[in-house]
């Protein structure tokens, strides 16, 4: 009797559900946006790189390059201030 | 899309305010001469070197023709302010605020420059800065001016 409870329907329908709706939503959770060569601006400056500290992380990035005998595997560098 | 092949196109018009605020300009108003769209920005290294270029370009060439129009493309005008004040420019300056004539023009780098004819189509467009190439960009200049 208690599987034919309304209440026991809408659980089951949320427990159908859930994984499509968490599927669709995440596309929509991208974080990704296009920036124009021009819009670089403030991009640019020191304070919004990921590394506070760009030589040493270059040092760094060449050492483990070197260890694992794979050069480039970690991301570019560089500013990216779209200057060409 | 404006690649150098793809060039002979006519050009966008824009809509620019002057640096210092005082009009409003329209690039169609130059139609009649060779005209030299910059787009550079405070923050663009080579846009430095690029000034000095163009300030020559314009003692030797504004008096047969030639109009050059330096673009800003900085967020906060004030940083363009700063550049101008230690790079002075003896050309026209102006700012695309709604960022549409980059747009249009399709920037694709900082800096880019455009050399317009003077029926208004663009033929030659130039990525960066370089000195060894300012030559053959005074070779155009010249072939433009006298078609």
């Amino acid at each position: 009797m208690l599987n034919h409870s309304p209440f026991i329907t809408v659980i089951n329908i949320i427990r159908n559900t859930t994984g499509y709706f968490l599927f669709f939503s995440s596309l929509l959770l991208s974080g990704c946006a296009s920036v124009s060569p021009w819009q670089r601006g403030i991009l640019a400056k020191p304070e919004m790189q990921l590394s506070t500290q760009p030589v040493q992380a270059l040092f760094y990035e060449h050492a483990y390059g070197s260890r694992e005998a794979a050069s480039g595997s970690n991301a570019g560098s560089g500013g990216g201030c779209g200057c060409y | 899309m404006l690649w150098a092949d793809e060039i002979t196109q006519p050009m966008p018009n824009c809509d620019l305010l002057l640096a210092n605020k005082s009009a409003n300009i329209h690039l169609k108003e130059h139609l009649g001469k060779v005209l030299y769209v910059d787009f550079w920005a405070s923050w663009c290294g080579p846009c430095v070197k690029s000034f000095v270029f163009l300030n020559q370009l314009n003692t030797e060439f504004k008096p047969q023709g030639l109009e050059i129009i330096g673009i800003n493309l900085d967020e906060n005008f004030s940083e363009a302010q700063t550049f101008l004040d230690k790079y002075p420019a003896n050309f026209t300056i102006a700012t695309d605020q709604a960022q549409q004539c980059a747009t249009e023009f399709n920037v694709k780098a900082m800096p880019s420059s455009y050399l317009i004819d003077k029926k208004g189509n663009i033929r030659h467009v130039h990525l960066g800065f370089r000195a060894d190439e300012t030559a053959k960009i005074n070779a155009l200049i010249r072939q433009l001016l006298t078609e």
